[in-house]
């Protein structure tokens, strides 16, 4: 075991070294590149044996990426934002295809207006696709949920391709000592890619993709989808629990961060949980009963986990780092749906909206969402509308840069 | 073209690979194409299809084929091509695949996906070299949806998209796009134009194809029954007369050089493939475009023209004639 300075974007790139990974397509976006850089350096130096192939689009790539994965490869790729979007056709082709492939995002806001630093918005639009999604916080965890998620997808009752996301900058730059399993290690917790299934390279002919024209048909393949992320969701705990056992770093569903006693809890997910963290450990020494749940399985969801985590407490905030315009925070409505029914769900349970665009939480907004969860609104309108965060320094930013774009303000005077 | 291994008809397999039963359309012109490459090309074959009428070809629990499959999407049949073809390799020189039972990868799409929406990925997979085939088969429309404008359109065609009104009494107005010179101007190793109605022809290209690697084109004008309005049995007849009036010319381009395979001695009137097709009435009735016509007949000879004139056979051709 090497313990090295990784970013998060090599610790990604280590993990499918790690994985032996036989095909790595590509396509360039920033913050995404240096993960098939690293990948194209070792391959070039001969340190990997995978082979690479650079495509013309994220399109084309993920086409490549499930056509192998169908053909019986291990397969690696890796995108962001606009990539993601722009083969978002693909994602649902792949999921449907039953192809399990690793696919890393790193989160990026999308345009418009384009933007480099991350929000949610692009991960979170490939919920429905029947990719599984891991989220990490760490460049630690990235490492290691791109190696669960393998065991995971390939699994006989899974087969299903997984996204492992990490923030843009916050984790793709950032660098933090990570623990690189030795590769042995990896071999016995992830053994060669031997699929399970009929795959394009077998002995016998096979059709996949074919089209069907029964409704009956197709509902039962997309229910064939829904019910191998319950399979996961079983398996989860078996495959997290052997991974601890070999590696000795535990991952559940969702992370608990001082929730022993707390009566009122945060819940976040990806790198800003770290700003969410800091807050509620100074809030813990002002003597506030608040803790942090970090939502690291999103695909499938661990409705029962939330229930675990979430009942009994005296109120919730769901941060989302994305934003359903029109509607709201995302994870906020999914958590929501999974409290709903329960006697002891928490009485408040709001929304907060911040982080895009990789915008900075403020200490003070913390203890506002606290003030707001120990004293909850009563009207209708204020319980279900969502609160997004934006200061009044902000504002005036704002307003400043509308003088200098319309011409009645120097920007040398900004 | 001198032919070395197709000679006459009964060089042609009776082997089946493409059965009968399948879902298209009753004188579909690009299924008979395909049959006859499929014949020539052999067993072990993966076709990677994109949206069209083909798609039809895998319809669960039916296909009409004995080959594998894989239905992509409309942009990227090449893109999963190439991802079949690296991992094949991948498991080859990993021993997990014997070379016996390697395949070979054949992209299956209309001209929609050809011309237009997976043109990108088309022309990076000639860029790479990937070895693989891609026949296209080429019903000039998006038929598959009802038979609307692409870029394979002929001019004077009428479309779902370009009716025939007062306002716009020829159809479409532009000339269609060339594609084998789109491929061609890439030099790969093979392109080439068939037609079913010429199946010595067509075998003979795949043949010649097969022994190269690399990016190989066959584009196979394929009379659509219900969009080009004609009879099913007029299928081949239609094939024949693009060949004869001089409209469909059979070429292949090996590493860029062009060559004519078949040249009619004596041209039929251009007139003769129009009239007996619903798309261009408009051209006849109720009253005579004679100027339509003349431009057609006045393209096609224009293009044959360059190539009795052409000194160097690898001076580019416009094919605009073609339509």
């Amino acid at each position: 075991m090497a313990r090295a300075l990784l970013t998060g974007n090599s610790a990604a790139a280590w993990a499918a070294r790690l994985a032996e990974v036989d095909y790595v397509p590509a396509f360039p976006i920033t913050p995404q590149t240096e993960i098939v850089e690293t990948l194209a350096r070792w391959i070039h130096t001969g340190e990997i044996q995978a082979r690479m192939v650079t495509m013309d689009s994220e399109h084309s790539m993920l086409a490549a990426a499930g056509a192998a994965a169908a053909t019986g490869a291990r397969v690696f790729t890796a995108t962001s934002s606009q990539g993601l979007v722009y083969g978002f056709e693909m994602l649902y082709v792949l999921a449907g295809l039953r192809a399990p492939l690793v696919l890393v995002n790193v989160s990026r806001a999308l345009s418009h207006p384009i933007t480099l630093e991350p929000d949610h918005n692009d991960v979170l639009a490939a919920r429905d696709t029947g990719f599984l999604q891991f989220h990490a916080e760490s460049c630690q965890e990235v490492l290691d949920s791109i190696l669960m998620a393998y065991r995971l997808a390939e699994h006989e009752r899974v087969l299903l391709p997984a996204i492992v996301n990490l923030d843009g900058f916050y984790l793709s730059f950032t660098r933090e000592a990570v623990e690189i399993p030795e590769p042995a290690d990896v071999k016995s917790f992830l053994p060669g890619f031997e699929p399970a299934y009929p795959h394009l390279s077998g002995p016998a002919p096979l059709a996949l993709g074919a089209a069907v024209l029964d409704p009956a048909l197709y509902t039962f393949f997309k229910y064939q989808m829904h019910h191998a992320t319950e399979n996961a969701l079983a398996l989860y705990p078996e495959i997290a629990a052997e991974f601890a056992g070999r590696f000795g770093r535990r991952y559940g569903m969702i992370e608990e961060f001082m929730l022993d006693d707390a009566d009122y809890v945060i819940v976040m997910t990806n790198s800003f949980a770290s700003m969410g963290k800091a807050e509620v450990k100074r809030l813990r020494r002002e003597g506030k009963k608040i803790g942090l749940a970090r939502l690291r399985l999103i695909r499938p969801f661990p409705h029962r986990e939330i229930q675990r985590v979430l009942r009994g407490r005296k109120g919730a905030a769901v941060i989302d780092q994305n934003i359903s315009v029109g509607k709201g925070g995302i994870l906020f409505s999914e958590i929501a749906s999974a409290l709903y029914g329960l006697p002891d769900r928490p009485p408040a349970l709001l929304s907060f909206i911040g982080g895009l665009g990789g915008r900075r939480f403020r200490p003070e907004e913390f203890d506002g969402i606290l003030a707001r969860l120990e004293a909850p609104p009563e009207s209708p309108e204020e319980i279900a509308r969502p609160y997004l965060l934006f200061s009044d320094e902000e504002c005036r930013d704002v307003g400043r840069y509308f003088s200098v774009a319309s011409g009645e303000e120097k920007s040398h005077e900004a | 073209m001198k032919r070395e291994a197709y000679r006459s008809l009964r060089n042609i397999s009776r082997e089946e690979p493409l059965g009968p039963g399948g879902s298209l359309c009753a004188g579909c012109g690009g299924l008979l194409a395909l049959r006859l490459f499929h014949k020539a090309l052999g067993e072990n074959v993966i076709f990677v299809n994109a949206a069209g009428c083909f798609s039809l070809l895998a319809l669960f629990p039916f296909t009409p084929l004995r080959s594998s499959w894989l239905y992509t999407a409309m942009a990227c049949a090449p893109a999963g091509a190439q991802g079949i073809r690296d991992a094949l390799d991948i498991l080859r020189e990993r021993g997990k695949l014997a070379p016996a039972a390697d395949r070979k990868v054949v992209v299956v799409t209309g001209d929609g996906a050809a011309q237009d929406i997976g043109l990108q990925s088309t022309m990076a997979a000639i860029h790479r070299g990937l070895d693989f085939y891609y026949f296209c088969y080429d019903n000039e429309a998006y038929a598959n949806t009802g038979f609307q404008t692409s870029a394979s359109t002929p001019y004077g065609s009428r479309t779902a998209t370009a009716p025939i009104t007062p306002a716009f009494p020829l159809g479409v107005v532009q000339q269609r796009r060339d594609l084998f010179e789109i491929w061609r101007v890439q030099k790969p190793p093979y392109v080439a134009t068939v037609s079913a109605a010429d199946p010595l022809d067509l075998s003979e290209k795949v043949y010649r194809a097969s022994k190269l690697s690399g990016p190989k084109l066959f584009i196979a004008l394929s009379p659509c029954p219900p969009g080009w309005e004609a009879e099913p049995e007029k299928s081949v007849e239609l094939a024949r007369l693009a060949v004869e009036t001089g409209i469909w010319p059979l070429k292949e381009a090996v590493y860029g050089q062009v060559s004519h395979t078949k040249v009619p001695r004596r041209f039929k009137p251009v007139e003769e493939y129009l009239a007996s097709q619903g798309r261009f009435r408009h051209l006849f009735e109720p009253k005579r475009n004679d100027e339509a016509i003349a431009r057609i007949q006045a393209a096609v000879e224009k293009y044959w023209k360059a190539v009795s004139d052409a000194v160097a056979p690898q001076e580019p051709l416009s094919n605009e004639a073609v339509g």
